[in-house]
């Protein structure tokens, strides 16, 4: 797939934004990686001959680093990741009754696409989200406490083009290119939609809350300073 | 020891704001003391806040427990060149899920800590790697940057003190091994994330190959309410080498999982009264204190404090008080086996103990989690940790012989039942959330 002449050229404005960001340009590849793939849907030899022209490298030099991260695709990816976490906690937790019962769903195995291009399948490691396990990720954004049925239908609706909202996340998932271009650092306007945190991050405030448990309000020479909890 | 001062179970700061009615937002940050922090520093000489975080205690609270105050004041004098402070914020190790929700509910407080301690270290550009696998996370830590630059917070001449700071906020690809800090600066030049050797240290030749303090999120976050309210406030939390207070992550088998903060020191005993014991009709069997690269421990150890040097006493290490807790029904050699198969999906390549010894450690699990091991391959996985910890390049090939060391050694017998019956001797739906439940 070439990039055609006109989108190379934003692409390129928007690389040399990137660049701006960091005392030496070279910083500036993870995030022109995740802008390329936000483009075609995965790091193609285009975006990489782009990247390596920017920062006067190699395109062995860009695929090297490309090929390291497994968030960047070498092949086209689905219109959403749906990545089971299937670390051991998860896994037994449920995550892996989940990711073969989506796999048998779906037909497709790990980093397979369905045959309508809307989901990419991945058994993806520790998300930081254990205590909200089975956790799954759709283009990084979080379904908490999943059961085998809850992400089958998290999946027949994806394909069904309905919106979709995670746990904790944006009032719905975006695509897969689109989650792209937030992670090239440009914004798309979602920050404030969604919880501050959900249940389980809660747990402690609330219990300390009902039992009137909080910090020391004072400090070591007994000088009154300021309660810095929410009462 | 400071046991003399009784503080409640649960001490929240970090968390205590998490609640609120849109917490992420500056607005709320302000109407909860945020940024009084930066005030009261920038009115102090760079040198005194250090001192400061020195004397509070505070240990690094990415996993090594390495004093914040004496890391950064391992920088070498400034010769006029830049300085840099980069904040992990790659959390990725198994069970750690502390910085995740802190910076989704409360990103001023990382960014508050980060201004803080880039003017007493002297550097005016910090760097927030996050990790890209969470862009709900990374969106709240853009607003949060863009809201401090709007309110002076950030940019030139802070609050008119005459300092000033940029902050650029970076996503990672996903590499665990970009948590290893050499690594992520690696990463963060734009190369593949493997770590460096060290010597030098980043404090003499980090980013760039410039003086650079490398801090976990948590530290960072704790920063502003130790300058707020002194170092001997925070010591009234703790223990004597241990001070403060920390998030305990609890995960798995128990009733109400969660994110816990409380004096270091703290029990898994008390911490499971508080999340309501491990979920009904079941008894702990084994836990991780501080992620998947902390040997297990076993309930013998539900009183052990935690602590960095009592964990380490008794045989594991405190890491990121990553309690990930699981009941009888778990199998420790599936446990065990997908933990290391883990580790060599992550083994960045670059050393051969790792590299291989990763590799094969999971042949040989495999083999005996499908019931057709011998009791030699004990041996055999025993030997191979011995060749890689100590001898791999970076603490990730160490960390991957904790799971295999410490189930052995308290669960040997279950390696060779599995051997016995040729096959797990445990049904795995009955350690799922769902069990008995008819969702499948």
């Amino acid at each position: 797939m070439a990039i055609p002449a006109q989108t190379r050229e934003r692409l390129a404005t928007e690389c040399r934004q990137i660049m701006a960001r960091y005392p030496q340009r070279r910083s500036a590849l993870l995030p022109m990686l995740h802008l390329v793939q936000s483009e075609e849907g995965y790091v193609s030899p285009d975006g990489i001959a782009l990247c390596a022209e920017l920062l006067d490298l190699t395109a062995a030099e860009v695929a090297a680093v490309a090929t390291f991260y497994t968030q960047f695709k070498r092949h086209p990816n689905g219109e959403y990741t749906v990545g089971v976490c299937t670390n051991t906690l998860c896994a037994v937790m449920g995550g892996d009754a989940i990711y073969d019962s989506l796999s048998e769903h779906l037909g497709v195995g790990h980093d397979e696409t369905t045959e309508d291009g809307k989901i990419t399948l991945e058994r993806i490691e520790c998300n930081a989200a254990c205590d909200y396990a089975p956790v799954v990720m759709v283009n990084w954004e979080f379904f908490d406490n999943q059961t085998p049925a809850s992400a089958r239908e998290v999946t027949d609706r994806l394909r069904a083009g309905e919106d979709v909202a995670p746990t904790r996340g944006a009032a719905k998932v975006c695509t897969f290119k689109e989650i792209s271009r937030v992670l090239a650092g440009f914004p798309d306007g979602r920050a404030n939609e969604g919880v501050g945190a959900g249940p389980a991050t809660l747990e402690g405030v609330r219990l300390a809350e009902r039992n009137g448990w909080k910090a020391p309000s004072q400090d070591g020479d007994g000088t009154q300073s300021g309660p810095s909890e929410e009462k | 020891m400071a046991e003399s001062i009784t503080t409640d179970p649960l001490t929240p700061v970090l968390s205590a704001t998490w609640g609120a009615d849109r917490s992420w937002t500056l607005q709320t940050y302000e109407q909860h003391e945020g940024y009084a922090g930066l005030r009261a520093a920038l009115r102090q000489q760079p040198g005194e806040i250090i001192d400061t975080v020195k004397e509070s205690g505070l240990r690094g609270r990415g996993g090594a427990g390495f004093p914040t105050g004496m890391k950064w004041g391992f920088l070498p004098k400034p010769d006029g060149g830049p300085r840099y402070l980069v904040v992990n914020a790659d959390e990725s190790e198994p069970g750690t899920c502390k910085d995740i929700p802190l910076m989704l509910a409360a990103p001023h407080l990382l960014v508050e800590g980060v201004v803080i301690t880039s003017f007493a270290i002297g550097c005016n550009h910090a760097f927030i790697y996050v990790r890209g696998e969470v862009v709900h996370v990374y969106r709240r830590l853009m607003q949060a940057v863009e809201e401090a630059y709007a309110a002076g917070y950030l940019g030139r001449n802070i609050l008119g003190s005459g300092f000033d700071l940029d902050i650029t906020v970076h996503a990672g690809a996903g590499a665990y091994i970009c948590g290893e800090e050499t690594a992520l600066l690696d990463s963060l030049e734009g190369l593949r994330g493997q770590p460096r050797l060290k010597p030098p240290f980043p404090a003499v030749a980090g980013l760039y190959a410039r003086p650079t303090v490398v801090n976990n999120v948590e530290s960072i976050a704790s920063v502003p309410s130790i300058i707020r309210r002194g170092p001997d406030w925070f010591k009234s939390m703790g223990t004597e080498k241990s001070t403060g207070y920390g998030i305990f992550s609890l995960s798995g088998h128990v009733t109400r999982p969660g994110q816990y903060e409380a004096p270091l020191g703290t029990t898994l005993r008390q911490l499971l009264d508080l999340a309501g014991g491990i979920r009904e009709g079941h008894e702990l069997k084994f836990w991780t204190p501080g992620g998947s690269s902390t040997p297990i421990f076993t309930a013998e150890h539900l009183d052990v404090p935690l602590d960095f040097e009592q964990v380490a006493a008794a045989g594991s290490m405190l890491g990121t008080r990553a309690l990930q807790i699981f009941d009888e029904t778990t199998c420790v050699v599936r446990a065990t086996l997908r933990w290391t198969e883990f580790y060599a999906h992550e083994s960045c390549g670059k050393c051969t103990p790792c590299r291989e010894g990763t590799f094969w450690m999971k042949q040989v699990l495999r083999r005996l989690e499908a019931g057709q091991g011998t009791e030699e391959d004990l041996d055999t996985l025993l030997d191979q940790c011995d060749n890689i910890l100590g001898r791999a390049f970076c603490a990730l090939g160490d960390g991957a012989t904790s799971p295999v060391m410490s189930s052995i050694k308290y669960f040997r017998d279950e390696f060779i039942a599995h051997q016995r019956e040729g096959r797990c001797p445990f049904d795995p739906v009955a350690s799922t959330l769902f069990a008995g439940a008819d969702i499948q």
